[in-house]
C-alpha cells in the first residue's frame, strides 16, 4: 500500500510575510481576530474595531447599492472629516486679526509651493453643502423620514443648518472683498429680525420711556457680529465659532444621527 | 449664433425664467412615464452640456460661470438635473413592479448582506474617488482671493455665499424681516416637521412617485424650483444693483431698470377710490391686513371643507393646519411674484413706521 503525501500549496512571498505577519505578537495584539473570510471572522471584524462598529454586521442588499443610497451621506461625513483635516493644517498659518488675516492667506498662495490645503478646504466646503442637500432630497424620496426615522431626519435638518454656518463662518476668514461684503450682505438681515434688530418690525414698541431697549450697539446683528459693522471682532468670533463651537456643535450631533440610524433599524428599507 | 443669445437672453428673464421651472416640473411629474427613459434623462444632460460648452465661447457668460466660487454650481445644476431625473426614473421603475404585484426592487433587496466586505469596500472605493476628484479640483482651480477688506468700498453687486443666493434673491420680493429671518426660519421648521405632518404610511424606504404624488410634488417644488433655481438665477443673472442680465449680457453698471412699484393701500385708496392716502395707518393699510389675515387665518379653514377635504380627514385638525400653513407660507413667495409681475405690487402691506412691510 502506497502512501499518500500531502503537498502543501505553493505559497509566494509575499503571502509567507503575510502569514507571518498576521501571527506576530504585535499583530494579533492589535487585531483580536484572524482575517475576515469566515463568516465568523467578519462578524468578530465589526464588533472589535471601534470605528468599524459605527456599522451593523450584516446589512441588507439594498442598503450598499449606489442606486439606492447615492453615498451622499457616507460622502458628506467624509467631506467632513477631509476639512476637518485641512483645516487644522490651515489653523497652523492663520491669524485671526486685522493685520495678520489677509496676509496669511497671501503667504499661504504664495510662499508654499504646489500648496492646496486652501484650494481643498475651499472646494471640500461647497462640495460638503451639495452632498448634504443631496443626501436630504435621497432620504425624502425614499420616504427615509417616515415613522421610526422621524426625529433622526429633524436631527438632520438641524445638522443642515450647522453646515450652512460652518460655510458661511468660514467665507469671512481670508478677509478679502469678498469675504467681508458677503458676510456684510448676510448678516444685515440679523438687524431685521422681529423685536430683535433695532430695523425689525416691533423692534421700536420694546423701549422703557423713552429709552429704546433695541438699538444698533445691542441687537441681534450686534450679538452675531460682536459690533455695528464687520470688524475685528466679527472676525474673532466667526474663527472662534468656525473652528471650535460649530464643529463641536455638528460632531455630537452626528454621533446622534449615526447612532439613532442604527437604532431605529439600520438603513431604511420596504418593512 | 446672435440671435440663439438672444434667444436664451429673454428666456433667462426671471418671470419666463421662473415660469419655465415651474412648467417643467409639472411636465416631469405629468410624463414621467415618458421622463424614465435613459434617452430623456442623458439627453437631456447632455443638452445643457452642450448649453455650457456653447455658451463658453461667449466671453460674458465664461466671466461669470468660470468665476471661481461659481463653479461648484455649475456642478449643482447637472447633480440636480440627475439626481432629480434619477429618482423619478426609480420611482417610476418601482411604480410598475408594485403595479405588476411583485412590490418595489428594494423588497427583493431585502436579504442581508455580510458589512464586510460588501459595504466597507463601496466606502473605501467613494472615499478614494471623492479625495482624487477634490484633489484634482484643487490642483486646477485655485481658491479666490480678491483685494483686501475695504469697509468703504462696497462692491457691486455685493452677493452672500452662493447658497443663500436663493433668499437674497426673495429680497426682491420681501422686506429683510421676512425674506432674511422669518422666512428662512419657517423653511428649517417646515423641514423639520415633514415627518410629523406626513401621515401617509406607504413609500416607507423605498422609491415610489404614485404612492406619495403630493408629498414628491410639493418637496420638488420647494426644492429644485424654489430653492435651487433661484440660486442660479441670484448667482448668473443677477448683475450690479441686483438687475437681470442674461447669460450672454454685458454686466453694465449703467443697466436701468423701470421701478414703479405701488403699494396695494395706493392702488385702492388713490386709483380706486380716487382720494389721497389716510394719515392713519391703520385705516391706509386696512384692506392689505385683511388680506393677510385672510389668506393666514381663514383659507386653511376655507380650503380644509374645499379643495383639502380629503387631506383634513386624512391629517386631522392640528397636522392639517400646522401643514397648511406651512404651505401658504411656501407659496406666498411665488403668489408675491405674481402680484409683483403682474399689476407692479410692491407691499400688500405697507406700515414703514414700524418696519413692518409684507
Amino acid at each position: 500500500m502506497a502512501e499518500t503525501k500531502t503537498v502543501a500549496p505553493k505559497q509566494s512571498g509575499l503571502e509567507r510575510f503575510w502569514n507571518w505577519l498576521t501571527e506576530t505578537q504585535a499583530w494579533t495584539s492589535i487585531f483580536r481576530h484572524g482575517r475576515p473570510t469566515t463568516d465568523r471572522n467578519r462578524v468578530l471584524v465589526m464588533l472589535s474595531n471601534v470605528f468599524l462598529h459605527l456599522h451593523p454586521v450584516r446589512i441588507r442588499k439594498s442598503g450598499v447599492k449606489l442606486r439606492y443610497t447615492w453615498c451622499m451621506g457616507g460622502m458628506s461625513f467624509f467631506l467632513f472629516l477631509s476639512l476637518t483635516l485641512t483645516g487644522l493644517l490651515l489653523m497652523f498659518y492663520y491669524r485671526p486679526t486685522l493685520e495678520y488675516a489677509y496676509t496669511d492667506i497671501v503667504g499661504l498662495r504664495e510662499h508654499v509651493p504646489l500648496g492646496i490645503m486652501r484650494e481643498m478646504h475651499r472646494w471640500g466646503a461647497h462640495a460638503m453643502v451639495i452632498t448634504v442637500w443631496l443626501h436630504m432630497f435621497r432620504v425624502f424620496m425614499t420616504g427615509s423620514y417616515k415613522p421610526p426615522r422621524e426625529f433622526n431626519w429633524s436631527v438632520g435638518v438641524v445638522m443642515l443648518v450647522l453646515t450652512l454656518l460652518l460655510s458661511f463662518t468660514g467665507y469671512l476668514l481670508p478677509w478679502d472683498q469678498l469675504a467681508i461684503w458677503a458676510i456684510t450682505v448676510g448678516s444685515n438681515m440679523a438687524r431685521a429680525t422681529p423685536f430683535l434688530g433695532h430695523e425689525g418690525p416691533g423692534a421700536s414698541l420694546l423701549r422703557l420711556g423713552d429709552v429704546p431697549l433695541i438699538h444698533a450697539q445691542d441687537d441681534a446683528r450686534f450679538a452675531l457680529l460682536g459690533g455695528t459693522f464687520v470688524g475685528e471682532a466679527a472676525l474673532l468670533r466667526f474663527y472662534v465659532l468656525h473652528c471650535v463651537g460649530l464643529p463641536l456643535g455638528i460632531a455630537v450631533l452626528m454621533a446622534v444621527h449615526f447612532w439613532r440610524v442604527r437604532k431605529d433599524g439600520g438603513i431604511s428599507g420596504p418593512l | 449664433m446672435a440671435f440663439i443669445k438672444i434667444l436664451f437672453n429673454a428666456v433667462a428673464d426671471p418671470r419666463l425664467f421662473f415660469l419655465l421651472a415651474v412648467a417643467g416640473l409639472a411636465l416631469v411629474v405629468w410624463k414621467r412615464e415618458h421622463v424614465a427613459s435613459n434617452t430623456i434623462g442623458y439627453g437631456g444632460l447632455g443638452i445643457l452640456g452642450a448649453f455650457f460648452v456653447f455658451g463658453t465661447f461667449d466671453p460674458y457668460f465664461r466671466l461669470i460661470v468660470t468665476k471661481p466660487d461659481n463653479v461648484p454650481i455649475v456642478g449643482l445644476i447637472f447633480m440636480l438635473v440627475f439626481f432629480v431625473w434619477f429618482s423619478i426614473r426609480e420611482g417610476v421603475l418601482n411604480d410598475r413592479r408594485i403595479a405588476a404585484g411583485q412590490g418595489p426592487i428594494e423588497k427583493a433587496e431585502a436579504d442581508r448582506v455580510w458589512v464586510w466586505p460588501d459595504l466597507v469596500y463601496t466606502e473605501l472605493i467613494s472615499l478614494i474617488l471623492c479625495s482624487v476628484i477634490l484633489i484634482v479640483w484643487s490642483i486646477f482651480l485655485k481658491a479666490p482671493l480678491e483685494q483686501p477688506a475695504n469697509p468703504a468700498n462696497t462692491p457691486n453687486p455685493s452677493k452672500a455665499p452662493w447658497y443663500f443666493l436663493g433668499l437674497q434673491e426673495m429680497l426682491v420680493y420681501f422686506d429683510p424681516w421676512l425674506a432674511g429671518v422669518v422666512l428662512p426660519s419657517l423653511i428649517i421648521v417646515g423641514l423639520i416637521c415633514i415627518p410629523y405632518i406626513d401621515k401617509n404610511p406607504k413609500g416607507n424606504g423605498y422609491y415610489t412617485f404614485t404612492e406619495r404624488r403630493a408629498e414628491i410634488t410639493i418637496f420638488l417644488f420647494g426644492f429644485a424650483v424654489l430653492w435651487s433655481s433661484l440660486i442660479v438665477l441670484g448667482t448668473f443673472l443677477r448683475g450690479p444693483n441686483w438687475n437681470f442680465f442674461g447669460p450672454f449680457e454685458f454686466w453694465d453698471i449703467h443697466k436701468l431698470a423701470a421701478l414703479n412699484n405701488v403699494n396695494l393701500s395706493e392702488y385702492v385708496w388713490v386709483r380706486t377710490l380716487r382720494t389721497g392716502l389716510p394719515s392713519n395707518w391703520f385705516i391706509r393699510e386696512i384692506f392689505g391686513i385683511i388680506l393677510v389675515l385672510f389668506y393666514i387665518l381663514a383659507l386653511p379653514v376655507i380650503l380644509a371643507k374645499a379643495w383639502f377635504k380629503g387631506y383634513y380627514e386624512k391629517m386631522g385638525g392640528p397636522r392639517y393646519y400646522v401643514g397648511a400653513f406651512l404651505f401658504l407660507m411656501m407659496m406666498a413667495l411665488p403668489i408675491k411674484m405674481l402680484a409683483r409681475w403682474l399689476f407692479n405690487l410692491k407691499y400688500i402691506v405697507s406700515i414703514g413706521e414700524y418696519f413692518f412691510n409684507i
